[in-house]
């Protein structure tokens, strides 16, 4: 069992949904992951997605379009990002890491290596948001022999046999896309993602976390009623960005994410939420 | 003599050999299969097909000639030239073709939106027409730097009713206008069809193109057979996405005598690395995966996508179509580039020698058939596919001639 799984397990236990925010490596410094990630970390997030910018990001809005676009003149790579990671690793930092890679840099990476190299610096799982199921059969079980998840996607458009087939062949969790478009904040998050999460539940009882549009802690709190993990990306890129300290701003945007998400009061498990559905959905 | 040697298989795709597949995320997983299956029945529909036929004829002026070049010809003193002429198509180019299939597809399917990318502005003219001559509601996305170089077409789009959206991110180029209609397909998808409008992107994609494209060599090969009772010898084409030269080669693949030759954009050389040459730069040009399609892509040594430079905007592109990857390594094409400068050189020769500008992305072929012509005897038969006309370009080539207009 990898960090991943671990942490879901030990969170359903507690009753409480994962916060994973998501970085942009290489920005706005080149080595601001280093100084953001133990931040994060401690500010309550109990995992960390950590985007490696490639040139083309379509399924990503304005703000990670520039975010990726400066980090790669910072001098991010692949390669590098694996190495900020394993310098985290040394240093003690403890959460599961989960990599974002579109497939272009990991396909030039190679595919052997990035498992054993990924797998090294102590990265947990991947997401490739290119990459669906059909097209995975040559790296997956190259993943699975390393314990590293190679984790899908779903989305409100996924039919039932998609959902089918996201869920059978996901690791780790699978990650579940609020809205029909890219990434980014929004006002309010759709109406109907609590039927699209019960759509998945009877599917599987693995791990849903959900992400795109989530920005305020009023938001985290509403998908973390639903779901067992909840993914903050834009909206911490925008932050760290803009601030002069964006390790304070790393540390503030996470600390109310976090309250966001555990001021609903009592755990979802008592809730009777779909959470609690989800230990049925285990049996 | 007969020239045998074995032929592919040709493949309905997802994947050509090594090469297609369907790399999206996964919110475009449900539309691309909604398309596939909405495209084989309406392949299977002969009502679409004759409504698709009537429209290539009665209103984009198909069958488009196919011109024997004299004087070219007895000017480089080698084989027989022929034109084949895309750019007599209505709104001068091969593109619509295309777009006529594909928003007949998208009417047929439902979807009353139209989102589409383009490079040199004749995919998104084709768009709009199409867009306008139907009733759909169209929304083109091209580069800045393309709309500066591309003005007159970004005014005809707009007279057509098309909303163009400039997209100033990356190179502000044509890879840059298919991400932005990706994104914006991902935010639409229950009521847009995306038109792509290259023989690129995921399947279906490669396949609805050269399907709709193959009008072009299945109307060049009866036309030679009744000019010179033969098949040609050689078919030249210039290859940015690679739609129209997918599209003269194909109905020639079961022709073992037929050689074909496609023609990359090799800017300003391929040592200055301001090109579009995706087989000619053994550095950068390396198999990999952009706009949902495995094929060969120019690239740094980190999988970012290079920017690429060509004159001509419509083969100013970083990738190229996956059948094209295949048909160079199963060796039944082959593949070679032309310089800016070749291809302004044989625009002006064509235009002095026949009376017809080319646009500066089919000067391309002719650059090579210039290369070719002089090394075959007389009794040998070349079509260049002249994929459109050179009007758009005036701007441009009159800049790089030094003349203010």
């Amino acid at each position: 069992m990898n960090r991943i799984q671990t942490t879901f397990r030990q969170l359903r236990r507690t009753g409480r949904a994962a916060l994973m925010p998501y970085l942009t490596m290489g920005y706005p410094q080149r080595d601001s992951a280093l100084s953001l990630v133990p931040v994060i970390a401690e500010a309550g997030a109990d995992l960390i997605e950590l985007g490696i910018p490639f040139s083309d990001p379509l399924a990503d809005g304005p703000t990670i379009q520039a975010a990726s676009q400066r980090a790669l003149e910072n001098g991010m790579s692949l390669k590098l990002g694996l190495a900020q990671a394993a310098a985290l690793r040394a240093e003690g930092t403890k959460l599961p890491f989960v990599l974002m890679s579109y497939f272009n840099p990991i396909l030039q990476f190679g595919i052997e290596h990035i498992a054993r190299d990924a797998s090294a610096a102590g990265i947990d799982g991947i997401i490739i948001p290119d990459l669906p199921p059909e097209e995975a059969d040559t790296v997956q079980p190259l993943f699975r022999a390393v314990n590293l998840d190679l984790i899908f996607l779903l989305a409100p458009t996924s039919d039932a046999a998609r959902v089918g087939i996201v869920t059978q062949r996901s690791d780790g969790f699978i990650y579940l896309v609020s809205l029909v478009g890219v990434t980014g904040m929004r006002d309010r998050l759709t109406t109907d993602l609590t039927s699209f999460v019960n759509r998945v539940r009877t599917a599987t009882s693995k791990p849903l976390a959900i992400g795109f549009g989530i920005s305020t802690p009023e938001q985290a709190g509403q998908v973390a009623c639903l779901a067992d993990g909840v993914i903050v990306g834009s909206a911490l890129v925008k932050a760290v960005g803009e601030a002069t300290d964006p390790v304070a701003a790393a540390r503030s945007l996470v600390s109310a994410l976090r309250n966001g998400m555990d001021c609903h009061g009592s755990t979802n498990a008592d809730r009777g939420t779909p959470l609690g559905a989800f230990e049925v959905g285990g049996q | 003599m007969i020239v045998t040697h074995e032929l592919p298989a040709l493949s309905n795709g997802p994947y050509y050999g090594a090469y297609g597949g369907r790399f999206v995320p996964e919110i475009l997983v449900p539309a691309v299969q909604e398309l596939e299956v909405a495209y084989e029945q309406a392949q299977a529909d002969a009502e679409f097909r004759s409504e698709l036929d009537g429209l290539l004829q009665t209103y984009a002026g198909r069958p488009t000639p196919l011109t024997r070049a004299r004087r070219l010809s007895d000017a480089l003193g080698g084989g027989r030239i022929y034109l084949k002429r895309e750019d007599l198509a209505h709104t001068g180019a091969h593109k619509i073709n295309n777009a006529l299939g594909q928003a007949l597809l998208a009417k047929r399917m439902g979807k009353q939106r139209i989102v589409a990318e383009t490079g040199a502005g004749q995919h998104g003219v084709a768009t709009a027409t199409a867009c306008a001559l139907l009733g759909l509601n169209c929304v083109v996305y091209m580069g800045t730097t393309d709309m500066e170089r591309q003005k007159l077409n970004v005014f005809r789009m707009k007279l057509l009713g098309a909303d163009v959206r400039g997209v100033d991110s990356g190179s502000r180029t044509l890879k840059d206008a298919i991400n932005e209609a990706i994104r914006d397909w991902v935010a639409n998808v229950q009521t847009t069809h995306y038109l792509l409008g290259s023989a690129l992107g995921p399947h279906p994609y490669p396949r609805i193109v050269r399907d709709f494209q193959r009008i072009i060599g299945l109307e060049a090969r009866q036309q030679i057979l009744d000019a010179e009772g033969r098949l040609p010898n050689l078919l030249v084409a210039c290859v940015g996405g690679g739609s129209n030269a997918i599209g003269l080669f194909h109905p020639f693949m079961g022709d073992p005598g037929v050689a074909m030759i496609g023609v990359e954009a090799g800017g300003t050389g391929i040592q200055d690395g301001r090109h579009a040459a995706r087989f000619a730069d053994p550095t950068r040009g390396r198999l990999g995966v952009l706009h949902g399609t495995r094929t060969y892509v120019l690239q740094d040594a980190n999988g970012q996508i290079a920017l690429t430079h060509s004159i001509s905007a419509g083969l100013d592109y970083a990738a190229i179509g996956p059948e094209h990857a295949w048909l160079r390594d199963v060796s039944r094409a082959s593949y070679t580039y032309a310089t800016d400068d070749e291809a302004l050189d044989a625009l002006k020769r064509l235009s002095e020698l026949e009376g017809i500008i080319p646009a500066l992305e089919s000067a391309h072929a002719v650059a090579e058939a210039i290369k070719r012509a002089p090394q075959m005897s007389p009794d040998d038969l070349i079509i260049i596919n002249i994929s459109g006309r050179g009007d758009k370009d005036m701007h441009t080539v009159a800049g790089a001639l030094g003349v203010s207009v």
